[in-house]
């Protein structure tokens, strides 16, 4: 019998007999004339992420790099934050006074689903579609963390913010290539379209996600 | 065994003994059924809601775009390029796959692919997996191959679990549980879910209400079944899109993770997705993002996701399509449910009358391509041909193409018996195709239908015609044949000779 794997490529070759045999894939042409890069000025930049961001009901707010652990502490503090799951290597600074660290590595499911929140760091914004991504590197930590605790506590600097869903792409183009980045674009809080295609938050993964924009510029 | 037809649309909406594309014996044909769904007003009432409610939004999110055509004619372009390339492409995310620590199993069929699953799920002592939405997955049967192991699936997305508890059919293919109404949705909560004795309609309660439900399930099962929206040939990532949360739930917590993958799912290279990352939202739940994508490439570092990661290749039928150069471009749908949402027939049958895990004007064109028009042939004429689904669609398939050359496959499939041809349309489309081969044929028919169409014209048109083309004016009128045709008039018109004029004098300097 033919192992399913020669089956297979050996009916789509069939399949193909269309296709000269002389044709390389990059003779197909592929016109990218889409939009690469966003030419916005970087505060207009800055406030569509902020503004879209805000608009899947996630909680933004700004802080400049001089106050980032007040803003930190009031967000903890806001939301009744007592244990606050962190990366081993969360940004010296940031810990917010008077809250227990629950810092990995190696808490289990149970400490995860148990605290109140986490603190994280991310790789990039992106201000077209007000997403932020995660990518496993400095101050993010493993995927579970960001996911399992019911509030994610985000923080975005301002040169981070790229415009278009490309710059990030492009950006991003190493993680893609390593086992060891797995990478998570986030939207807001978990949601769900699935009764009557109408929009509601809060459902598997955290239910409140707030992001602080680190930025010197006067945006709100 | 196959079940008798369903008489009520409760009957057409069940589970029970219901194959996943009707691959076994022609189903009921799509005309039949959709007049059990038209008679379920509850039905119609929650469809219209729901497709108008995602059509509004996706025109907004859409038209802020400036570069949308561009955008779809990549996404065209890279699908294209991709599916004539296939073999290469399949190699090359094979190797990549392997590079990363990931295993790639192929399958032929859905025999193979569901006992490559249920002996993976075997091996791990298992006898839960959670799995996430998967159309694929739904297509070959997986849950019930796998309870027939004595495997229990538990479907984790919020409109799989609720069709799963209420044992029907999805009816689309990105929200299955479409037509069904909040209210009924918590009826089906309270019947079937514990601690659900004060649940209220609110979709954030019952939303709730599936958390509390999963959790447990998420955090202690050990084998998780996922679709792929796209796997990456350059670099071996994968790509799951989601909204709710469990589908990262699904590919971080359990050890083992395994991704059931069409074969068309593959993309040349990382840079790709940014073109179905923009495309690929906006036009299913009409958002600028869903809330959450993941991408994992093999198998992260211990304590980050699953020991053991497995892609299983599937062709169940695609190479078939691949086959026909006109129908193969079904492949390159992205399963967005843009052309449901818009579709004039969709919005009033619903799914379920498709008989196929692929409703809509995209299951009309892939589901006979996948199990040959012999099993399906009243699909392709389950549309009226507005080309709404073309217009919506991201990359671009052209639906009604495709369409309009399946039913010439249809007709030809009908002609290979003597019975079909012999049969009265195939004679009256025969006849007809002789009358207009010729003008003179033409001439002589129009003067007899003239004659014939008398006692049926009324005020102007004719509003039934008896025998067998009784069933094309139950709906409209027609016009009858004029009483003087263009033909006859230019022969008889008054031929007015022009008295000769002189050629004109030039004029000189």
């Amino acid at each position: 019998m033919t192992p399913p794997r020669e089956t297979v490529l050996a009916r789509i070759r069939a399949a193909l007999t269309d296709v000269p045999t002389l044709e390389r894939p990059e003779d197909v042409v592929i016109d990218r004339s889409y939009r690469h890069i966003d030419d916005e000025p970087e505060r207009a930049r800055l406030e569509r992420f902020i503004e879209r961001v805000r608009e899947y009901k996630a909680r933004v707010k700004v802080a400049r790099a001089d106050d980032l652990s007040r803003a930190i502490a009031e967000s903890c503090a806001e939301r009744g934050v007592a244990r606050l799951v962190t990366p081993a290597d969360l940004p010296d600074g940031w810990a917010p006074p008077g809250v227990e660290l629950i810092r990995e590595p190696g808490l289990t499911n149970d400490e995860l689903e148990r605290s109140d929140g986490v603190l994280t760091a991310c790789a990039l914004g992106i201000a077209q579609t007000g997403t932020v991504v995660l990518d496993s590197g400095p101050g993010q930590g493993r995927r579970a963390i960001s996911l399992v605790p019911d509030y994610h506590l985000c923080v975005v600097f301002d040169r981070q913010v790229v415009g278009l869903v490309p710059e990030a792409v492009v950006r991003l183009q190493a993680a893609a290539e390593s086992p060891a980045r797995p990478i998570t674009f986030i939207s807001g809080p978990s949601a769900t379209s699935d009764i009557e295609l109408n929009r509601v938050e809060g459902v598997h993964g955290p239910r409140t996600l707030e992001v602080i924009v680190v930025t010197e510029l006067d945006v709100s | 065994m196959a079940r008798h037809d369903p008489t009520t649309n409760a009957e057409l909406m069940s589970r029970e003994g219901v194959p996943p594309l009707p691959t076994k014996q022609p189903a009921m044909s799509f005309q039949d059924a959709a007049k059990l769904s038209l008679g379920d007003s509850q039905l119609r009432f929650n469809m219209g809601k729901a497709t108008n409610t995602i059509r509004g939004k996706r025109v907004k999110v859409v038209e802020e775009m400036p570069d949308w055509e561009a955008l779809r004619e990549a996404g065209r372009a890279i699908k294209d390029r991709t599916l004539r390339h296939l073999d290469k492409y399949l190699l090359q995310f094979e190797a990549s796959v392997a590079r990363v620590g990931g295993k790639i199993h192929w399958a032929a069929d859905a025999d193979d692919a569901n006992r490559i699953v249920a002996d993976l799920v075997k091996a791990q002592g298992a006898k839960e997996v959670v799995k996430i939405k998967s159309l694929t997955t739904d297509e070959i049967g997986l849950n019930e191959a796998l309870a027939r192991e004595g495997i229990t699936a538990h479907e984790t997305d919020l409109a799989e679990l609720i069709i799963q508890l209420a044992d029907e059919r999805s009816s689309h293919i990105l929200v299955p549980a479409i037509h069904k109404s909040r209210a009924e949705i918590r009826e089906l909560f309270r019947r079937t879910l514990e601690n659900t004795e004060e649940l209220t309609d609110d979709p954030r309660a019952l939303a709730a209400a599936a958390r509390a439900h999963l959790r447990k399930k998420f955090l202690t099962v050990p084998v998780a079944v996922s679709g792929v929206n796209f796997g990456v040939a350059e670099t071996g990532t994968v790509c799951i899109v989601e909204s709710e949360g469990n589908g990262r739930m699904c590919l971080t917590l359990p050890k083992v993770l395994i991704s059931v993958m069409g074969i068309e799912k593959v993309v040349p290279t990382w840079r790709d997705m940014e073109v179905y990352l923009q495309l690929l939202p906006r036009s299913s739940t009409a958002e600028r993002m869903n809330p959450y994508t993941s991408f994992w490439t093999g198998i992260a570092p211990p304590g980050d996701g699953p020991d053991e990661f497995h892609v299983i290749l599937l062709d169940d039928g695609r190479s078939k399509v691949l086959t026909d150069r006109v129908g193969r471009q079904a492949l390159a749908c992205i399963r967005c449910s843009a052309c449901l949402n818009i579709c004039p027939v969709y919005e009033r049958t619903g799914g379920h009358a498709y008989n196929s895990v692929y409703p809509g004007p995209i299951g009309a064109i892939l589901t006979p391509q996948l199990v040959g028009v012999e099993n399906a042939g009243s699909l392709p004429y389950a549309s009226s041909l507005c080309g709404a689904c073309y217009e919506v669609c991201p990359v671009k398939i052209n639906i009604p193409e495709v369409l309009v050359h399946l039913r010439g496959k249809v007709v030809r499939k009908k002609q290979e018996t003597l019975r079909g041809q012999l049969a009265p349309e195939n004679v009256a489309m025969k006849t007809l195709g002789r009358v207009f081969a010729s003008p003179r044929r033409y001439a002589a028919m129009q003067k007899m239908g003239r004659q014939g169409q008398k006692l049926m014209v009324k005020g102007g048109v004719i509003e039934r015609i008896p025998g067998y083309l009784g069933g094309w004016t139950s709906v409209r009128d027609v016009y009858p044949i004029a009483p003087q045709t263009f033909r006859e008039w230019w022969k008889q018109r008054e031929r007015k000779v022009l008295p000769k004029q002189p050629p004109r004098e030039e004029t000189r300097p």
